[in-house]
């Protein structure tokens, strides 16, 4: 199949006609290269919103309170549940498949360090909302599972926060220090920041955090929680956890059971699928018309085999008479066929690749960062397929023009004209 | 002289081109012999129907009745495969019009039968290169064909119908295109051909061409006319 004539044949006859190939060629090579291109910046796209989704922990809900919409057990609707801590503990104990909960309370501060004061919020948590929301921690360390059960007096600061405090520059040398927050002195234990800063998560940089059971003993809050987050362990869908968590708490804070508010949640996973499944759809649509594209350049190569069978009828009648069998003509049509779809394809999938691969490159070395492109790539996976389905388009642009060159019938083709 | 035997056996051949509206009795039942290493030519006037016997010997085309044995064997309903076997391993063919391909070299065109019979590519060109050298081309073995004249192209033409060993060369007008130099010299090359005990068949409308084999078998309106040594 792969000897020397045959591809001696096809070589000479691409050479003889080399604009009517180059054309040919064109059309399986643009094709490829879209759907390449468009493949991989929809990857842009795709890995830009993605991005946003970060470090944070996305087998995540989060769950608060809010009015009640129903009379239920004498209560009034209107009434706004109170969450706290007790719940926590309940949850642990009770729902099957917790990572673990994370809960905030916040409430106003006024923090001061020796002449400076300013307000800021005061978030009181224990210590795993930083796995949930995945923050920065630029110095120091976050709250610890050992300040929770103390009830150390120890607060992590905002980065703008000890920026205000410190200076501007000297935001380090907050570590240690001990600021007043609402009339009560916290030594300072860390930095932390978001971990993209963007207008949605500004508000991490300006605010400070204590642990829940210090904030309960100082500020009189009660074991009040306002809202709290909920990890599954891998093996659990957050989606299964959810209905059963709210039922616990509905119960627990005399809720009606198909009251749509009262205990409200949001399902991150469930934002996470939708979002993937948006982006499933975009690049479905985008196969679509890539290979609609490259569909048009398959039908330009069949079209060129059927004139090269045309022009080469005589010749084909040759090779009969002399003893080719119609497998022998059947194959090195073929052969050309897929030869041609697959160089050109080839070079499509390279230049493609490359342009994609040269977006990044220059994205990244000159630091353009955009909202909604982010690091287009072209993955291994769409390589091969895209190759395969020249493969097979190059055979499918073949087989017809392969079949009427099996069907040429010597005598006519020989006949002299 | 050695037994012969029949290297070619037609009994009632009948052919006929079938259309919506006609039915044109090509042969009206051939009856024809010849024996292994004979040198014969087959004249007829255009229309007589022997381009269609010579393509039936040929097994290029089918027949509708009679029987048409091939060194011992019935060329009968034979499929494509089959087809493409015998003519690669029986039949030697040499057209008119050369039917050289353009794009191989001299001993390239020589080596393609070769090729159908899945010879490695080396040995081919072995052998494309001694039969080459019988037709006095060595020379010219790595010319294009539109490198060589008429009667070299025809010479090369026939090296390539004699790399099979075939068992029956069929030559199709061999001189048609040819001067009358070239033509003696192609038909001196066939006369060598036939002295080395191969069976010859020439097609021809020249007289003198004919006239230059063993016998001549004409044929007329499908049918043969006589038998002359």
């Amino acid at each position: 199949m792969f000897d020397r004539d045959t591809w001696q044949e096809i070589l000479g006859t691409l050479r003889k006609h080399k604009m009517r190939t180059f054309l040919t060629a064109f059309g399986v090579f643009w094709g490829i290269f879209m759907l390449i291109f468009m493949l991989g910046m929809g990857s842009g796209l795709k890995n830009a919103v993605f991005k946003n989704f970060g470090n944070r922990a996305k087998n995540v809900m989060y769950v608060w309170s809010n009015a009640t919409s129903k009379p239920y057990k004498g209560f009034q609707p209107g009434r706004v549940p109170r969450l706290n801590l007790e719940d926590i503990d309940y949850l642990y104990e009770n729902v099957e498949g917790v990572n673990y909960i994370a809960p905030r309370t916040t409430i106003p501060g006024n923090i001061t360090y020796k002449e400076n004061a300013e307000a800021y919020d005061i978030r009181g948590e224990l210590s795993d909302m930083i796995t949930v929301e995945g923050y920065k921690v630029y110095k120091g360390r976050y709250i610890q599972p050992s300040d929770v059960e103390e009830s150390r007096k120890v607060i992590v600061l905002g980065k703008r926060v000890a920026e205000v405090m410190f200076g501007k520059g000297k935001w380090e040398d907050a570590i240690g220090k001990y600021v007043t927050a609402n009339g009560v002195e916290f030594q300072v234990v860390g930095i932390f920041g978001p971990e993209f800063i963007q207008p949605w998560t500004e508000d991490d940089l300006e605010t400070t955090v204590i642990p829940l059971t210090t904030m309960h003993k100082a500020f009189g809050t009660a074991g009040r929680i306002h809202y709290f987050a909920l990890s599954a362990l891998p093996k659990y869908k957050i989606s299964d956890l959810e209905d059963q968590v709210k039922t616990i708490l509905q119960q627990r804070h005399y809720v009606a059971p198909d009251d749509p508010r009262g205990i409200g949640g949001f399902n991150l996973e469930e934002q996470f699928d939708k979002m993937s499944g948006l982006f499933l759809g975009i690049s479905i649509f985008l196969w679509i018309v890539g290979i609609g594209t490259l569909i048009a350049g398959i039908i330009g190569v069949s079209n060129i085999m059927m004139i090269v069978v045309k022009e080469r009828t005589r010749e084909i009648g040759i090779r009969k008479a002399l003893g080719a069998t119609p497998g022998v003509i059947i194959r090195s049509i073929l052969i050309e066929s897929v030869f041609i779809t697959l160089v050109s394809g080839y070079l499509g999938l390279l230049s493609g690749t490359l342009l994609v691969g040269a977006i990044d490159f220059i994205m990244e070395t000159n630091n353009v960062s955009l909202d909604m492109f982010y690091n287009p790539e072209v993955k291994l996976e769409v390589g091969i397929g895209a190759v395969v389905i020249l493969v097979i388009a190059g055979t499918l642009a073949g087989l017809i023009p392969a079949i009427m060159a099996a069907k040429v019938n010597p005598v006519l083709a020989l006949k002299n004209e | 002289m050695a037994q012969t035997f029949s290297m070619i056996e037609l009994k009632n051949i009948k052919k006929a081109y079938k259309t919506d509206f006609t039915n044109l009795q090509v042969l009206k039942g051939i009856d024809l012999d010849i024996e292994e290493g004979e040198f014969v030519s087959i004249m007829g006037s255009s229309g007589s129907g022997k381009s269609t016997l010579l393509n039936i010997l040929g097994i290029l085309d089918e027949y509708d009745s009679g029987k048409y044995t091939l060194a011992g064997q019935l060329m009968q309903n034979l499929s494509e495969k089959q087809a493409a076997y015998f003519r690669n391993r029986f039949i030697g063919f040499v057209f008119q019009s050369f039917n050289l391909l353009s794009f191989k070299t001299a001993v390239e065109n020589v080596a393609l039968p070769l090729y159908y019979q899945k010879i490695n590519r080396i040995e081919r060109l072995e052998k494309a290169m001694h039969y080459l050298e019988m037709v006095g081309l060595k020379e010219w073995a790595n010319h294009h064909p539109n490198q060589l004249s008429g009667g070299q192209q025809q010479r090369v033409a026939i090296a390539r119908a004699l790399v099979t060993e075939p068992k029956v060369l069929l030559a199709d007008e061999p001189t048609g295109a040819l001067d009358s130099k070239t033509s003696s010299e192609v038909m001196d090359l066939f006369e060598d051909i036939h002295q080395a005990g191969k069976t010859v068949i020439i097609v021809t409308h020249e007289l003198d061409i004919a006239q230059k084999t063993e016998r001549i078998i004409r044929i007329q309106d499908g049918l043969i006319l006589n038998r002359e040594i």
